[in-house]
């Protein structure tokens, strides 16, 4: 089976620093992937370089089978990379309807027209609230983002992703800050997200993120630690002494 | 060979008064993210200031010091009572803010000089000791420019020898570097501004009085001016002494050669390495960072 | 607001008939400076890229003009097409050099190219006429139709301006004009989403260049002359001003601040003459205190007085 993300040596420094240092590894499609790790273990800068907001210093990454590690973001996006942000990055005057169009037209031969209002394309609103309304959103679809709580951006995030029908998702901390209710809430939308789609997460919450993943890659200090199924990864003494004893 | 000496010399004086124009302009950009549009303006005001010096009887030396005190007066004032208030704007309309409103002050200096000095060019007179030709690698050249020369060099080294060695300059340099990390520990940012500002002021009147003999002083030198600074602070690279030095010269001497050799076209020719710098290397010669 | 629309356009319509020739020709004046403010804004207000070397481009069409009917042979309008397209080209290859930075570098590098501009317009005098510029321009006959007259020239240039602040509108409306706003707020994010950043941003200036080329034809032919202090800073300045005075980032903002910008100059300095000065102060003004500008200044005013009412 073909590997939906392949990533060798990849090596990546900051100021001396090495963020990224030796990153092999590879993730099947429809596979669904668990980034674990501490702060500042480099999971973050992984997504970086991998949708090309960051260029490596060393090493490859292939999405699909093509070289992306030298590529730019909007290039990764035309490949099927979605992605959503650890720090919210919403466009917070505009509703959540208009979010979720400028997603779609991302990846729309449309979205170079000069001469129609954006208004007067029916089947995009059309698609914007479907979208919406997959996460649990269509209710506040013409609410601006900034008059929404904070689950509900949190879910816009992932509508953002989901409207480009990514075949590779990269999830950055999608749980964070959310309550017990809202944390159900973005269960159900990640579990209603097609088996095909390929979903590698970087997630803190241990047991929301461990009943997701199947496989399970762990960094720390920009390297791979080990990686394995949940079940060799929670008796793994490397992993305990990593999150307990230290 | 006369020709290219005699050029090469006028392409070290312009070099000089262009490094004191831009040093400023780049120190302050470089630690408070200010472009401060009404450097031209500074320039100009400097030298009409030195200009009513000189006739109110001072010498040379003390109208140079009159222009660039009277501007750094100016400046100080500026940045305390205008840019100040709009350093609590959020990031995305500060800098925006900060440069319309110098570019309204350097209008308001430009016209207020029309009002105040006329609108006639004036010739600023060389001062008698520094006057007189010097004979040199079989040429006759104006002793003044060779000083303003000297002058430029100096001003090099004590700002670098500033920058280097003293505590101010080691604290204008982390600003310059990480202002984010140099207020957090505790850098006295508020006063730091005021001073780089003044002293950036300074540098720039006390240029226009000391560029007078060889500019002369006009109503629009402003504006013929600050572009210069522009591209010198482009081509050098952002918050780079060094930088506005190579800079100057390399600018001063592709202007000089420029007027000579093609005067229609001199103008265009001035911007010619800042575009090949644009287009090779955005963040300039010496620069750490794009701007 | 509703009946706004309708009555302002009646308005535009009969403003040839008031009495004082010399009013119908300030309205002429604020129509150009209007597209010329739309054309700024959509580089200031819309894609957050703030140039202060705007007036090259109006410069460049005005001389290409000048040139081409006085001294080229052309007639009117082949001569504004290829005025335009000249314009187009120079807004193409400066577009390249400018976009090299954002915010700050963006600023620096478009003043230094109008500067670069200014230098040939000024220096190059067997091309532009130097200082003295390019005179004996005469008017263009469309359809056989006589232009010396004020109020005829005005209706010639609001058929030609409405149009083009029509067109820039429809551009912000449109899908490439969503991208290039949503490229102001999070360029990153819109990169990661799927858009070509500097591409749409490429093509916004272009765009904006050529914009700014109509109002230099229309220029031109209202003054029939051209000369190099069009396309000095001051003039940059000037439409800058007119943007951020009315209100980046709204239609009507440029319009009213083209308004009050022409109607200032040229009431107020029949009385002061330091207009630059004039201009500097309500720059800084306007900065400091009014930071939205005056179009949704009133537009709060409007709607607080009206529910007040109620």
């Amino acid at each position: 089976m073909a590997h939906a993300l392949e990533i060798s040596e990849l090596r990546k420094s900051f100021g001396g620093l090495p963020a990224i240092n030796g990153v092999s590894l590879a993730v099947a499609e429809g596979e669904r992937r668990l980034l674990l790790g501490p702060n500042g273990a480099g999971k973050t800068t992984l997504f970086n370089l991998i949708t090309g907001e960051l260029r490596p210093d060393g090493g490859a990454i292939r999405v699909f089978g093509r070289d992306v590690a030298r590529g730019r973001p909007d290039r990764c996006a035309h490949l099927g990379v979605g992605r959503t942000y650890q720090i919210i990055t919403l466009f917070p005057r505009s509703t959540l309807a208009q979010n979720v169009v400028l997603a779609l037209l991302g990846v729309s031969p449309r979205r170079w027209d000069p001469l129609t209002a954006l208004s007067a394309h029916p089947s995009l609103w059309e698609r914007a609230r479907a979208v919406l309304d997959r996460v649990g959103l269509a209710a506040g679809a013409d609410k601006p983002v900034m008059e929404t709580a904070y689950g509900e951006q949190r879910r816009l995030e992932i509508a953002m992703a989901l409207a480009q029908a990514p075949r590779l998702l990269l999830l950055d901390e999608p749980f964070a800050g959310l309550s017990r209710e809202e944390r159900r809430d973005m269960q159900a939308v990640l579990g209603a997200i097609p088996r095909e789609v390929t979903m590698l997460m970087i997630e803190h919450d241990m047991d929301v993120a461990l009943s997701f993943a199947e496989r399970i890659t762990v960094l720390h200090y920009g390297q791979v630690i080990v990686e394995g199924t949940r079940g060799e990864i929670v008796a793994n003494p490397r992993v305990r002494e990593i999150y307990l004893g230290e | 060979m006369a020709f290219w000496v005699i050029q090469s010399l006028n392409g070290l004086a312009l070099g000089g008064l262009l490094f004191l124009l831009s040093s400023g302009f780049s120190l302050i950009f470089g630690l408070m993210r200010v472009a401060n549009l009404t450097h031209g303006a500074y320039f100009m005001l400097g030298a009409y200031v030195g200009l009513s010096a000189l006739g109110a009887g001072l010498d040379f030396a003390t109208a140079v010091l009159a222009g660039g005190l009277a501007v750094a007066l100016f400046g100080g004032l500026v940045e305390r009572l205008i840019l100040r208030r709009l350093a609590a704007r959020p990031p995305a309309q500060r800098a925006l803010a900060q440069v319309l409103v110098t570019l309204g002050l350097a209008f308001i200096i430009a016209d207020g000089c029309i009002w105040i000095w006329g609108g006639d060019p004036m010739p600023l007179p060389v001062p008698a000791a520094l006057g007189g030709a010097v004979r040199a690698f079989g040429v006759v050249f104006p002793f003044y420019r060779l000083v303003v020369v000297a002058i430029a060099l100096l001003v090099a080294l004590a700002l670098w020898l500033g920058l280097e060695r003293t505590r101010v300059g080691a604290m204008i340099r982390a600003g310059v570097d990480d202002m984010e990390m140099a207020a957090g520990m505790g850098l006295p940012v508020s006063r730091l501004f005021t001073t780089v500002f003044c002293l950036g002021a300074a540098l720039a009147g006390m240029g226009g009085v000391l560029g007078g003999p060889i500019l002369s002083v006009y109503p629009g030198l402003d504006t013929d001016m600050l572009p210069l600074a522009l591209v010198v602070v482009i081509l050098g690279g952002i918050g780079s002494l060094l930088g506005a030095f190579a800079g100057s010269f390399i600018i001063g001497f592709v202007y000089t050669f420029g007027q000579t050799l093609l005067p229609d076209l001199a103008y265009v020719i001035l911007f010619l390495p800042m575009v090949l710098v644009l287009v090779l290397r955005p963040r300039g010669l010496f620069g750490t960072r794009a701007a | 607001m509703k009946l706004g629309a309708p009555v302002f356009a009646v308005a535009l319509l009969l403003v040839p008939l008031i009495p004082s020739p010399y009013y119908v020709n300030v309205a002429s004046q604020i129509l150009i400076a209007a597209v010329f403010a739309s054309s700024l804004n959509l580089l200031v207000g819309y894609a957050g890229l703030t140039s202060l070397g705007h007036a090259a481009y109006l410069g460049v069409a005005a001389y290409a003009v000048a040139w081409l009917t006085t001294l080229g042979g052309l007639g009117h309008l082949a001569a504004a097409l290829v005025a335009l397209a000249v314009t187009t080209a120079t807004a193409a290859c400066f577009g390249v050099l400018a976009l090299r930075g954002t915010g700050l570098a963006f600023l620096m590098i478009t003043l230094a190219l109008g500067q670069i501009l200014w230098g040939v317009a000024y220096r190059w005098v067997s091309l532009t006429g130097g200082d003295n510029g390019i005179t004996g321009l005469t008017r263009p006959r469309p359809f056989g139709f006589d232009l010396t007259s004020p109020g005829a020239f005005y209706y010639f240039t609001l058929a030609i301006a409405a149009p083009t602040v029509a067109a820039i509108a429809l551009y912000v409306s449109s899908p490439l004009g969503a991208a290039v706003q949503g490229m102001r707020d999070q360029p990153r994010r819109m990169s990661a989403l799927g858009h070509n950043v500097w591409m749409v941003r490429w093509l916004t200036f272009v765009f904006a260049g050529t914009g700014a080329g109509v109002a230099g034809i229309l220029f031109v032919y209202y003054n029939q002359f051209i000369g190099p202090q069009t396309l000095n800073l001051t003039n940059s300045a000037e439409v800058l001003l007119m943007v951020i005075s009315g209100g980046a980032g709204t239609v009507l903002g440029p319009i009213i601040g083209a308004a009050t910008v022409v109607i200032l100059k040229n009431v107020v300095s029949a009385y002061i003459t330091r207009w630059v000065m004039l201009l500097g102060a309500v720059f800084v003004l306007i900065v400091v205190f009014m930071p939205d500008g005056l179009g949704p200044g009133l537009h709060r005013l409007w709607h607080t007085r009206s529910r007040s009412a109620s």
